[in-house]
């Protein structure tokens, strides 16, 4: 599993990269209310806004960690928001990325080095 | 947070894993480790203990008698404070020359003085309003050294009633002072919630032993502010500098039902509020615009600040609250429209990330209130 800055955590399957947020960030959010998917067959870049995240408090986005195409994404969150509090880094995932290199995980955080970012 | 106020029981609200943030001058737990969606179904199912201690308490004490005291009162509100009985409280707003509100506030008669209960962000400015106008009929009291505890739910008043009996045959709005290990608390059957509850004023020397008492009780449970939100927003209750304003005239607001008839047109003290002639004129041929429950229609809350457009692009005005209800189990707002589109079931649109999305005129309170009446 690897993890981003912006509190994702990444991981690979097959040919894919899936993509959730860590337990850390779904605590920060508090009770997620409503989630808003992309569309899939979606080409993004690393850095768009590709999922709305709203939670009692506030909204916030999740970024596409990479370039590439979104192939999946987890729908059963927008009937039940509320798993992504209750199961962040099992099922509740937000969406699945194919990406040309899957080397380019390389540049993100390992477990050690995320636990030390959020102390 | 250096700047913020820190409330008498800023240490047990940290004890209690009370997450701190910055609230009208004063550090106030937004949550506790239950979080806001627990925290609001709770009060809603069993009983939950708010410390709203930031709130400005006040005393009018009687210059030259009671009755001078309710009058120069009335001055400042479109309330009738003339015609409330002793032990009784009332909901009152401060007006300005333009019909605007200042602030919102609860006020009690206890008898020889009232007993007023203000918003946190308001209490100098209206303190300050207070003894510009009511020097001659009264000495304005401000109490520093009493903290104010909410406790709201359906197991409130067993909650309340185990520490102090007498609370129980109290209705909705009755006031009273009970004695408590020495203390006098000051009881109003009231709340900020919509559920049946109480809010009690306790001296600051026994607030402490008052909040573990009763956080004791079965089912009491620490509430933060967050939760507060979305449990008056439920209810459909305005919260002051958000859904009601300087700008904003009570009859616009929804509030007319706070304008007894002793006040209005025909009435044995017609006007003399600051307003008077907008808000009579208000109430006689209706606002321009109204406040309104809004029910969006997706899954996704409007907040403070979504623009509202009928469907054909016309700007109507401003969400003014508004967020997930919990109880709900839906997005609720509240905002301002024109009255021609104020009628229930009117389906407008929010624009939320560029999208427009419908979003229906709505009832409030949004969930059924329990006062017990």
């Amino acid at each position: 599993m690897k993890y981003t800055e912006e509190h994702e955590w990444l991981r690979v399957e097959g040919d894919l990269v899936v993509v959730g947020i860590t337990e850390h960030a779904a605590t920060q959010l508090g009770d997620v209310v409503f989630v808003e998917l992309p569309e899939t067959e979606t080409m993004v870049a690393a850095g768009d806004e590709v999922v709305v995240i709203e939670s009692v408090k506030a909204a916030s986005d999740i970024l596409a960690p990479v370039d590439g195409e979104i192939v999946a994404v987890n729908s059963k969150l927008v009937d039940n928001p509320g798993l992504v509090n209750e199961d962040p880094t099992g099922s509740a995932w937000f969406f699945k990325m194919k990406v040309d290199d899957l080397d380019v995980l390389d540049q993100f955080m390992d477990e050690d080095e995320y636990a030390d970012l959020i102390g | 947070m250096s700047d913020l106020k820190r409330l008498g029981l800023h240490d047990l609200h940290v004890e209690l894993g009370g997450k701190m943030v910055p609230f009208a001058g004063y550090e106030m737990p937004v949550q506790y480790p239950a979080g806001v969606m627990k925290e609001h179904l709770h009060t809603r199912s069993a009983a939950g203990l708010f410390d709203v201690s930031h709130m400005g308490q006040v005393i009018l004490r009687p210059k030259r008698g009671m009755e001078a005291l309710c009058l120069g009162f009335e001055a400042l509100m479109p309330v009738d404070v003339l015609g409330l009985a002793e032990g009784r409280q009332r909901y009152g707003l401060f007006t300005n020359e333009t019909g605007g509100i200042l602030d919102d506030l609860m006020f009690a008669h206890r008898g020889d003085h009232l007993f007023v209960v203000v918003n946190a962000a308001c209490k100098e400015a209206d303190v300050a309003h207070l003894r510009a106008h009511l020097g001659d009929v009264a000495e304005v009291e401000f109490l520093a050294d009493r903290a104010l505890i909410a406790v709201q739910g359906p197991g409130a008043e067993a909650a309340l009633a185990a520490l102090v009996p007498g609370v129980a045959a109290m209705r909705f709005m009755d006031v009273g002072i009970f004695g408590w290990q020495g203390a006098a608390l000051w009881v109003s059957r009231s709340g900020y919630t919509g559920e049946d509850g109480f809010e009690v004023s306790v001296p600051e020397a026994q607030a402490e032993g008052f909040v573990r008492a009763l956080l004791a009780q079965e089912g009491v449970a620490p509430i933060g502010l967050g939760a507060r939100d979305s449990l008056r927003l439920e209810a459909g209750l305005c919260l002051y500098g958000h859904d009601i304003d300087t700008g904003t005239s009570p009859v616009e607001a929804g509030l007319s039902w706070a304008i007894q008839k002793a006040r209005r047109a025909g009435g044995a003290r017609e006007g003399g509020f600051p307003g008077a002639t907008r808000i009579l004129r208000e109430l006689a041929e209706g606002p321009e615009r109204r406040r309104v429950g809004l029910r969006p229609e997706g899954r996704a809350p409007m907040r403070e600040g979504v623009e509202l457009f009928a469907a054909d692009g016309t700007p109507l005005g401003k969400v003014t609250s508004g967020g997930f209800g919990p109880s709900v189990e839906a997005p609720v707002a509240m905002g301002y429209v024109p009255a021609s589109y104020a009628e229930t079931g009117t389906v407008i649109e929010g624009e939320v990330r560029g999208k427009r999305l419908p979003v229906a005129v709505a009832e409030m309170p949004f969930n059924p209130t329990t006062y017990k009446r």
